[in-house]
């Protein structure tokens, strides 16, 4: 196959040289870029871990330019976000784009999540990098849960109200652990003022430093594929995987391609519908925090409700915030939980594609509920579908030994 | 580019090792992949909007078009006249309304600024708050946000939905706001109406009089199609201060999309000429 020369090979002079011997400049590029193989096969599932990126260094850019003119207090906060979206130049922009911002990232990440279940991603030797993946998706939750606080509408105060009482719930500690994290008796300027530092200080530093963490093991594993193969097994004469591409230049300039598809759904929503009927900017949030009004129907962000639903539907409090916790992590044990012999669904039979189908449809659902009020008929489909949702992952180790797979190929499948 | 694996995909694989499907029809089965996606997404947006359902009666539509200058400038005027007294609406600019809706400063000072002395001033309510928090029980709202908060057809059925009740202190309640503070403050134009309750059904058990229809008590000043494009003109200059920067930033948006399909044709020809070798 002939590969594009690179730049990288070349003897260098000056200045990078002069670099080169005091820092492994070239070294990490060519590790970490042009000789680093990643198969060719990659479909459009394989691009949403390098969107993930995008999106947060959008938040992260324009996180920034918010900061400069927001302020964490009660009195101000409000105002301060309208003076943005009014008299600050370009704010409008800016802030859109960090509202928008959150919502795809959950799109993004719960798209790159399932294509791990999709092809089997999670399997040995990529146990660790799925559990360092499951952490930054937990720090991205406590990330977007600070960050709706900051608006300080009736939606950030009470969502967070709700959430937080949560703990409350736990025996003994509960009451003492609400009031250390609100910091007062009830939410207020001080809880406001804290949940600031955390969401423009800790949480991203943890977050950036775990998608740092994430890439290295990543690199040092390898990609996996649609096929659920290790290319590794085949090996060229020059060493090099047959079945792989550098990821300088082949797999960066295709996803430059995803990237800017990417953008142009993330500017159709920026542009043309920023608040997307209610569901990325909730309506209740254009007035201001009242905490003698409790909104008629609280509702989080979409990207919280299928684990929402699943708080609402057990009928105790300590058991609902239990489960809804159980939900959140217990994808993080899919290494252990998953029995088959293969990887990717393309070889799984048809009882891992059910149960995977009746999944997503449980997810959907449960997503859909969470938006709904807690009465009647939605209670009881809520139940359901929770029941679903953990049978999956409790039952996965039986259905996966007895499905029957089929015969994986030693190559990728590549069509040109 | 991508090849998905949905299973319609599955179909255009087998397809292309039989017939030889050329690259034109592969592109244009990806770039239907894409459009579908971009579509649900859209579906999503207009889908029945999640404002809080009230449990109240079916809100009318309000019908407006804040591209529409002259019906925003006669909305300036309604709101300065009848609901700035107690509304503030205080994130907004009289220099903005002017740059917006086509006015000069001299006209907008002339005609809507009644309390403020420059134009960069923002629209405060000529009533003291804290007194009217006194007279009324509590403050009247800022309007600044009100059309994203309820939603247009909200305001528009609330504005026409003041009827008689002898109970209420100000001599009227509002269907869609039972038990609100607020009076007809627009009485004089479209007079005063009853509201016509149905007793449910026997079979319906325990629930309460079903709203009818409204009766005219007493004809207002003007018609009551005038009444209509009166309120609508008001609710659309509320659309408007909730979100100045609507008509920019759609403007704007098209033309960052044209951009980006430039962009992304220059970089599909660049993959492919960089893929063209793979085998």
């Amino acid at each position: 196959m002939a590969r594009v020369e690179s730049e990288v090979g070349k003897p260098q002079t000056g200045l990078i040289r002069w670099i080169d011997e005091r820092f492994p400049l070239l070294e990490t590029l060519r590790y970490h870029a042009t000789e680093y193989y990643a198969s060719k096969n990659f479909n459009i599932w394989y691009v949403f871990g390098v969107l993930s990126l995008v999106v947060l260094v959008i938040q992260l850019v324009t996180g920034i330019f918010l900061t400069m003119n927001y302020k964490p207090s009660s009195d101000e906060a409000f105002a301060s976000v309208e003076y943005i979206m009014r008299d600050v130049d370009w704010g409008w922009l800016i802030r859109y784009m960090h509202s928008t911002g959150a919502s795809f990232f959950f799109i993004v990440v719960y798209l790159h999540m399932f294509r791990g279940m999709l092809y089997g991603s999670y399997k040995k030797p990529r146990e660790l990098l799925w559990i360092i993946g499951m952490l930054i998706f937990l720090v991205l939750m406590a990330e977007a849960f600070a960050g709706y606080l900051l608006p300080w509408g009736q939606m950030s105060y009470w969502g967070a109200q709700v959430i937080i009482s949560l703990f409350g719930a736990i025996p003994f500690v509960g009451d003492a652990l609400v009031e250390y994290i609100k910091g007062d008796y009830s939410i207020s300027d001080i809880t406001l003022n804290r949940f600031f530092a955390l969401h423009v200080v800790l949480l991203p530093l943890a977050l950036i430093g775990l998608v740092f963490v994430h890439i290295v093991a990543l690199h040092h594993v390898g990609s996996s594929n649609p096929d659920g193969i290790e290319i590794k097994n085949f090996k060229g004469s020059d060493g090099i995987p047959v079945d792989g591409v550098s990821f300088h230049p082949y797999h960066t300039s295709k996803d430059l391609v995803a990237i800017i598809v990417f953008l142009m759904v993330f500017s159709g929503v920026v542009f043309f519908a920023p608040d997307m009927g209610g569901y990325f900017l909730e309506h209740a949030n254009f007035e201001p925090a009242n905490t003698m009004a409790t909104p008629e129907h609280i509702a989080p962000v979409w990207y919280f409700t299928p684990f929402y639903a699943i708080l609402r539907a057990v009928p105790d409090k300590l058991w609902g915030a239990i489960l809804m916790g159980g939900a959140v992590f217990i994808p993080l044990f899919l290494p252990w939980l998953d029995r088959s012999r293969v990887r990717s669904i393309r070889y799984r039979g048809w009882i891992y594609r059910t149960s995977l189908g009746l999944f997503v449809v449980s997810f959907f659902a449960l997503g859909w509920l969470g938006l709904q009020p807690a009465e009647g008929v939605y209670v009881t489909l809520a139940r359901i579908f929770s029941v679903i949702y953990f049978a999956f992952f409790l039952l996965m180790p039986y259905f996966t030994s007895i499905d029957k797979t089929r015969p994986v190929p030693e190559r990728v499948v590549y069509h040109v | 580019m991508f090849r998905l694996h949905f299973p319609g995909d599955i179909v255009t694989c087998k397809a292309e090792g039989r017939t030889g499907m050329s690259g034109l029809a592969r592109r244009l089965a990806r770039a239907s992949a894409y459009a579908s996606a971009v579509a649900i997404l859209t579906l999503l947006a207009w889908s029945p909007s999640a404002y809080a359902a009230s449990g109240g009666p079916d809100l009318e539509q309000a019908g407006n078009d804040v591209g529409n200058i002259a019906s925003l400038q006669r909305g300036a005027r309604n709101f300065m006249n009848y609901c700035a007294g107690c509304h503030s609406a205080k994130y907004v600019r009289y220099n903005s309304i002017a740059k917006d809706l086509e006015l000069t400063e001299d006209q907008v000072i002339e005609n809507l600024m009644f309390n403020a002395e420059k134009t960069f001033e923002t629209i405060e309510a000529s009533m003291p708050l804290d007194a009217a928090a006194r007279w009324f029980g509590q403050p009247p709202p800022d309007m600044s946000l009100i059309a994203r908060a309820k939603g247009t057809d909200y305001i528009f059925s609330f504005l026409k939905g003041f009827h008689l009740d002898s109970d209420s202190p100000t001599g009227v309640d509002n269907l869609h706001l039972p038990g609100t503070s607020m009076p007809h403050v627009l009485w004089e134009l479209q007079g005063f109406q009853r509201a016509v309750f149905e007793e449910p059904d026997e079979s319906a058990t325990g629930s309460d009089p079903v709203f009818s229809h409204f009766e005219n008590a007493s004809s207002g000043a003007i018609s009551p199609e005038d009444y209509d494009a009166f309120v609508r003109d008001t609710v659309n200059f509320l659309e408007y201060i909730s979100e100045p920067i609507r008509a920019t930033r759609r403007v704007l948006g098209v033309w960052v999309l044209m951009f980006l399909v430039v962009f992304l044709i220059i970089a599909t020809m660049l993959k492919n000429q960089i893929w063209k070798d793979v085998t």
